[in-house]
């Protein structure tokens, strides 16, 4: 089974380069020939992966394609691998990248070669959000205990756990930092779930996890999440800890921190792929939100739903390139231009 | 206490209706191709398959998955020992032994040794996760970075100086494995290390892409230049090599435990199954009255590291569920699946999903006696694929290395890489320099360095921090023992009035 599934791999990758000159698909009513690819530039078991991955699990269970979906990780230097492989694949109307926000991160960065204008804008399908966690032991109630603490104490007392490095963790850290005007500790660890751990084992005293990577351990009563990186308040009313809802976290802004942040959770195609087929997978999105199994995915992580195609969605792509260029140049994360 | 054993016996309830039994054989066969193959690893498995189980109830696709799980464990020793070709990362210490074993025809006893260790391990780490599971993670809790790095020092320390290759050749096999393991994305500073401007290099060396190179291209190599014969011909493919085998198994009770206890120790540390099993057989290597012979095809060497890297890989599973933390990249599937199925893994599970949890345990019982059951019967089947010419299967060999390096990340830059690990390997064994530690680097090298790093970030520079608790102090000064535990022998055999050959040989 598996043998016969990777070998099919195989072939429709050698196929895939192969049919990119023979694509002179019919213009009406597109519909994939064979499987379609979604690559995750991340690795397994993160969010932008489960996320991959419940869709395919919704698009074989509703029979939204009369094609298999395959998820393949390519999560190389930092996600680097999965965008030049989707960069390099011009006209390739059966493969598609689920983003996050090494989609502006890495390149600037690393300076890796590749840009979302490299690609093919399809859609986006939600916007994760990020809160500020601490330890429930510790005695901050509130954002403004917490920050208060930090401008009592010396630069570099309090340490801030975060996934990777020069990624939208750190970069929220380095904004927290200009807010409070003190130093603190960033220690980059492999995955969300890690993060949330060490939180609760102590390690670090806060972090930025998304909702879903923390949840559990809210409920369990080990872990407080202060402030919500957005405009507004998360628009879930379920109870999760005694009477607590995720309604109940206030912004940042409104507790006197001025920090605001979203991660894209999109899908890109490679260059010069037919219009057909991007309103196709647009059309087969739009479906998938309909499910109850994804409504299902954005309350248990609390994501804000926006949906966005087309014009509007490059529009959102491009002011959030601008704002991520600009944030990481303050923090003098960009990559030297000697390489 | 008592609750929990009722819980049990509903969760075997569940488990052992037909169909769920069913599901059980279908994953463990699943798992073992996985295994076999190299590359195709346990991760990759779960992850192809799990949108099958999608229309499943989650119990009965958690069974199915973490069979997968147990057969590709189990699976990952065939290859080892048969071609001295790791299909995972832990089953590169059973290669030590279990190779040369399979080469002096004792295929089916190395197997058999190798599945039952197995059993055995994952057995004591599913008994461990039923009677103290939630003080079990509480305990895992406790490893910060400094922790973690400490384990990973006790496992390079209770490793180096093993090979019977000049201490320099170790050392500069290991320092090419950290080289190699340091190339692509620093996780500490998001920079590029050592890829010279080159895209492909972006990625890395993938430990699998060497391990496949360095042993089993290297191995066809070295096979080839022999002469083309396979010397594992003689092997008998009778049942009975089982039973004999496990006559000769009980002797081992006291190795088995310590391998145990080292495995369910790093399971839940997140260290993992690769450092458990190297750990183990280092230690075993140390402490066995027959140490001289590792590396020579004892039995001994391959009961240490499967035992561990079985109840190591089975212990990795208790922090995924209580805290959700993966302890191993096929656990990172797993927990993914479970988000899916709407289960959170955290400490509330256990309260919220009894069904859940304990049918998952209950299946881990289960899922290990069926898995035995399954390979122990195929042990005479396996042994005889070595009768096979060696014209015949090297070829076939080479197919499924470059299809396995192939797989690990879609990339045919990987099978250059891994003919190019090829010939490094067959010089390397020329030259006589030592495989294992350059691998042992290459898999442990980079996690070593990031928990070190971390660890110093967290203290701002100050050493103090690896000795600061109970805890990171003690593992540390059992990594300097083992460090340092020839010269220590040494000393101790001079005040003893012997030298220690004398005493290995009463």
């Amino acid at each position: 089974m598996s043998v016969t599934k990777s070998l099919f791999t195989i072939g429709t990758a050698a196929l895939a380069s192969g049919l990119i000159m023979l694509s002179a698909a019919p213009a009406k009513a597109w519909e994939p020939s064979h499987p379609i690819e979604i690559i995750v530039p991340a690795g397994t078991g993160g969010g932008a992966d489960q996320m991959a991955r419940t869709m395919q699990g919704i698009i074989t269970k509703h029979n939204l394609t009369k094609q298999p979906v395959v998820v393949v990780n390519k999560s190389g230097g930092a996600g680097g691998e999965g965008f030049l492989d989707v960069k390099n694949s011009k006209g390739n109307d059966h493969k598609l990248i689920i983003t996050l926000s090494n989609l502006f991160t890495t390149p600037l960065a690393t300076g890796i070669p590749f840009s979302w204008k490299d690609m093919t804008p399809v859609a986006m399908m939600a916007l994760d959000e990020f809160i500020l966690w601490v330890n429930a032991d510790k005695p901050y109630k509130t954002t403004k205990d917490f920050v208060a603490a930090i401008k009592a104490a010396p630069d570099n007392t309090f340490k801030m756990g975060g996934t990777g490095s020069k990624q939208e963790d750190q970069i929220i850290t380095v904004a927290l930092q200009k807010a409070t005007g003190k130093k603190m500790i960033y220690i980059p660890q492999s995955g969300g779930g890690a993060v949330a751990v060490q939180l609760v084992g102590g390690h670090v005293d806060s972090t930025v996890n998304n909702p879903i990577e923390a949840v559990a351990h809210w409920r369990a009563g080990k872990l407080r999440p202060l402030c919500v990186f957005d405009s507004k308040k998360l628009d879930y009313n379920e109870k999760i800890q005694g009477d607590l809802t995720w309604n109940s976290i206030p912004t940042c802004k409104s507790e006197g921190l001025d920090v605001e942040y979203l991660m894209l959770r999109g899908y890109f195609m490679p260059p010069g792929v037919s219009k057909e087929a991007v309103a196709y997978y647009v059309e087969m999105f739009k479906k998938v939100r309909e499910t109850p199994e994804w409504k299902k995915l954005m309350s248990d992580g609390a994501f804000n739903t926006t949906f966005m195609v087309g014009d509007e969605y490059a529009k959102w792509v491009a002011e959030n390139e601008k704002i991520h260029e600009s944030l990481m140049k303050e923090a003098g994360f960009l990559a030297s231009k000697s390489n | 206490m008592f609750e929990d054993i009722g819980n049990l016996m509903h969760g075997f309830a569940v488990v052992v209706q037909p169909h769920n039994l069913l599901l059980m054989v279908v994953g463990i066969v699943l798992g073992v191709i996985v295994g076999v193959l190299p590359g195709l690893g346990g991760a990759n498995g779960v992850a192809i398959l799990l949108p099958l189980t999608f229309s499943m109830s989650p119990t009965s696709a958690i069974i199915m998955l973490s069979c997968i799980y147990w057969g590709a464990l189990f699976g990952g020793a065939i290859t080892s020992i048969l071609f001295n070709i790791p299909g995972e990362p832990w089953s590169v210490a059973t290669t030590f032994d279990g190779y040369p074993m399979a080469q002096q025809g004792k295929a089916g006893e190395a197997l058999t040794a190798a599945f039952t260790s197995s059993f055995v391990g994952a057995l004591f780490a599913v008994i461990m996760i039923t009677l103290v599971a939630p003080l079990v993670a509480s305990f895992a809790l406790r490893f910060g970075p400094a922790e973690i790095f400490s384990v990973y020092f006790l496992a390079f320390c209770s490793f180096v100086g093993l090979s019977k290759e000049p201490p320099f050749k170790t050392i500069a096999a290991m320092m090419i494995g950290f080289a190699l393991g340091a190339v692509g994305l620093d996780q500490m500073t998001g920079q590029l290390r050592l890829t010279f401007g080159s895209e492909t290099l972006i990625g890395g060396f993938d430990f699998l892409i060497a391990v496949i190179g360095l042993f089993g291209i290297g191995e066809i190599l070295l096979t080839m230049e022999e002469g083309l014969s396979f010397r594992g011909k003689s092997a008998k493919i009778d049942l009975k090599v089982v039973l004999k085998t496990w006559k000769e198994l009980p002797k081992y009770w006291m190795l088995s435990l310590r391998s145990c206890l080292i495995g369910c120790w790093m399971g839940i540390s997140p260290a993992g199954a690769t450092p458990a099993s190297f750990m183990s057989y280092g230690i075993a290597k140390r402490i066995s009255k027959r140490g001289k012979n590792f590396g020579k095809g004892e039995i001994e060497g391959v009961v240490a590291p499967e035992t561990a890297a079985h109840a190591a890989g089975t212990a990795a599973l208790l922090p995924m569920l209580a805290l959700g933390v993966p302890g191993s990249p096929t656990a990172a599937v797993l927990l993914g699946g479970l988000l899916i199925w709407g289960l959170q893994p955290g400490p509330l599970l256990f309260v919220e999903q009894t069904d859940f949890v304990w049918g998952l345990i209950a299946s881990m019982y289960m899922g290990n006696i069926v898995g035995l059951i399954v390979v122990l019967t195929c042990v005479p089947l396996f042994a005889a694929i070595l009768r096979i010419p060696f014209s015949v299967i090297a070829p076939i060999i080479l197919v499924l290395c470059a299809i396995g390096a192939y797989t690990v990340h879609n990339n045919t830059f990987d099978v250059v890489m891994m003919l190019v690990f090829g010939v490094v390997g067959y010089f390397m064994k020329k030259a006589n320099y030592p495989l294992a530690p350059l691998v042992l680097a290459i898999v442990l090298g980079d996690k070593a360095e990031v928990s070190l790093r971390q660890a110093l970030l967290g203290s701002q520079g100050n050493l103090g921090v690896f000795f600061s608790n109970g805890l990171v102090g003690s593992v540390m000064t059992l990594g300097l023992i083992a460090l340092f535990w020839p010269i220590i022998q040494n000393g101790w055999a001079r005040i003893r009035g012997s030298s220690p050959e004398a005493r290995a040989a009463e």
